[in-house]
């Protein structure tokens, strides 16, 4: 016999209220991420309205960006983000490889924690902080000593030379690529490191019992295992490269002008909204901002989402067994 | 001696000299930046910089409002982001883990997670500034609590998972309701993970810069009033940085130095606070 304990209603109802609200105040606050996405592109799309509408496509192929003709076309911008970012995988895809390699294969045990979290560091100094520094620090010994190096060696050769003619600034396209490359390299060794430890260990050690050196494991167990996951990383990094704001408006020059050469100060979307929206005049050249704003979104979603559907493969793998 | 065995070994030592290299490469970065913000911002660090306001051009001033702006507005966004995450990081992990939605909801969190940060900045100016008419504290405010949005729900969603469900169980078996399980025994357990997750996104939004640019703008004076433009440290380094003024210069720099030593101090606390997490799981 056990006995009954009666509670009366009142709290009962109380409590079943509390859940209720509680369950309420979290889904609302979950949908809250739904409401911002949407938020985000339709008020992009509200803002950039005037300006979609009175010049078409053409905005995007466009390549005048002048706000006292009312003239504006975005390609000068969306070429300038692309090259910059090109240039920061370029240098940040081989360096987080050879970082993460070592971070899981080379370094003593004892090292790998404080070299790790050295380089997550780099993730945490705060962009206008690489702004700065390479404005003031990094642009006059890349002007000096190494644009003048690469325009000797590499000037005289057909099409590729074209990349590095003109005045070594140490501003424009290519310093402003080296940067993000820096910028972006604690993001792209976290999700390298991370998926190299998921290799199973016996994949690994069998090969190094059949006589593989280190590298030929790395080469043809490690990467061929981690693959998709890995470039889910680069793609991640590629995100963050497209979008980023400050460090690019001290360093790229900030001119809607066209140039293959990479020595050339150019422009990126997201440095020609800090450097122009406050003091946009008339209705069109904010609109035209704002519909800049929404072609950044447009290109760093679509990125990000191919980045995150190749790091679930990774998951999904793990959880169906068949590693 | 076999020369394809000479070959395999040779390739094996450039690549793993390659390793190194590339760590030495990615180090000499951080120390080079750290060691330029920190040699020129104790040089420009000085007691009148805590007690002046930004200067007028050609005049000299300290950093008085804009410190107080960055921390009101870092402030105010951690007390809106703070709990609307943990509630949202709560759904997904304790209501909503099959709900057909929820895997949307983690999608669109891990992209707004990486999403640039001056989109953010122009959704707040036309939600919020073009309705008011005008920059402010409060828009500010609400851009960096955006930002500090995703990070907070997702660390609080996997550690929310990592408390053991017999927990749930012992408490619900007791009678407790669900609302009081959650708050009292999984948040409990989970506090230093949530935590931790806390303390990295006011480390992320404590040098953010352009999303502050379309909303609070800057403000050359001292200012608490959050419906009106507010000083912040990053805007007035982004500001001072382009003058041409040496002063300024100096003043950018000290400013730099107040941010990332508080963002490297909250980083590492975070990450103690992330070991010791671990080690209660």
């Amino acid at each position: 016999m056990t006995d009954r304990i009666d509670i009366p209603d009142r709290v009962l109802n109380r409590q079943r209220l509390l859940d209720r609200l509680f369950q309420t105040a979290t889904s609302v606050s979950a949908g809250l991420v739904l409401l911002i996405l949407v938020g985000i592109i339709l008020s992009l799309f509200v803002g950039g309205w005037q300006a979609l509408q009175t010049f078409g496509f053409g905005f995007l192929t466009g390549s005048d960006w002048n706000p006292v003709s009312e003239q504006f076309g975005a390609l000068v911008p969306i070429y300038g983000t692309l090259v910059s970012s090109l240039i920061a995988i370029v240098i940040a895809v081989p360096i987080s490889f050879g970082i993460a390699i070592f971070l899981t294969e080379v370094a003593p045990h004892w090292l790998r924690r404080p070299i790790g979290t050295a380089i997550e560091l780099l993730a945490a100094i705060p962009s206008i902080i690489y702004g700065m520094w390479g404005l003031f620090v990094f642009a006059p010994v890349l002007s000096e000593y190494v644009q003048p190096w690469l325009q000797e060696k590499f000037g005289d050769i057909p099409m590729i030379g074209s990349l590095f003619q003109g005045a070594p600034l140490g501003i424009g396209m290519l310093p402003a690529g080296i940067i993000l490359g820096i910028m972006i390299i604690p993001f792209i060794t976290a999700i390298m490191r991370d998926v190299f430890v998921t290799v199973p260990k016996f994949l690994k050690e069998s090969a190094y019992g059949v006589g593989a050196t280190h590298w030929e494991v790395i080469w043809n167990v490690v990467l061929p295992y981690t693959r998709v996951a890995a470039v889910g990383g680069i793609f991640l990094g590629l995100g963050r490269a497209l979008g980023e704001t400050m460090a690019i408006t001290f360093i790229i020059g900030n001119t809607h002008r066209f140039s293959t050469s990479l020595f050339e100060p150019g422009n990126s979307i997201a440095s020609t909204l800090a450097n122009e929206f406050n003091e946009a005049v008339g209705d069109v050249h904010t609109s035209s901002l704002i519909a800049l704003g929404l072609v950044l979104f447009m290109i760093t979603f679509i990125v990000l989402a191919l980045a995150k559907a190749l790091l679930l493969t990774l998951n999904s793998r793990d959880s169906g067994g068949k590693g | 001696m076999d020369w394809r065995y000479l070959r395999r070994r040779t390739l094996n030592i450039l690549s793993l000299t390659g390793s190194v290299v590339a760590t030495v490469f990615g180090l000499v970065w951080l120390f080079w930046i750290l060691w330029t913000t920190f040699s020129l911002g104790f040089a420009a660090l000085s007691l009148t910089l805590f007690q002046e306001n930004t200067p007028a051009p050609g005049s000299t001033g300290g950093l008085a409002n804009a410190i107080v702006g960055s921390l009101i507005m870092v402030g105010l966004a951690t007390a809106i982001g703070t709990p609307i995450g943990v509630l949202a990081g709560t759904w997904l992990a304790e209501y909503g883990k099959r709900h057909p939605l929820a895997g949307a909801i983690r999608f669109i969190n891990d992209i707004l997670l990486s999403a640039p940060s001056i989109i953010i900045g122009l959704f707040v100016y036309e939600m919020i500034v073009v309705r008011f008419g005008h920059f402010s504290g409060l828009a500010g405010a609400c851009a960096l609590a955006i930002i500090m949005l995703p990070v907070v729900i997702r660390t609080t969603e996997e550690m929310l998972k990592l408390v053991p469900n017999p927990l749930r169980e012992a408490a619900l078996a007791l009678g407790a309701p669900r609302w009081k399980m959650i708050s009292f025994v999984a948040y409990r357990a989970a506090l230093s993970g949530i935590l931790t997750g806390v303390l990295l996104a006011v480390a992320r939004i404590a040098g953010e810069t352009a999303p502050l640019l379309f909303t609070a703008l800057n403000n050359q004076f001292w200012s608490t009033d959050l419906t009106e433009p507010m000083a912040n440290l990053p805007v007035v380094i982004f500001q001072f940085a382009m003058s041409p003024y040496s002063e300024w210069h100096a003043l950018a720099w000290a400013g730099s130095l107040l941010i990332t030593l508080s963002v490297l101090a909250l980083s590492i606390f975070a990450r103690i606070l992330a070991r010791k997490a671990r080690m209660e799981h």
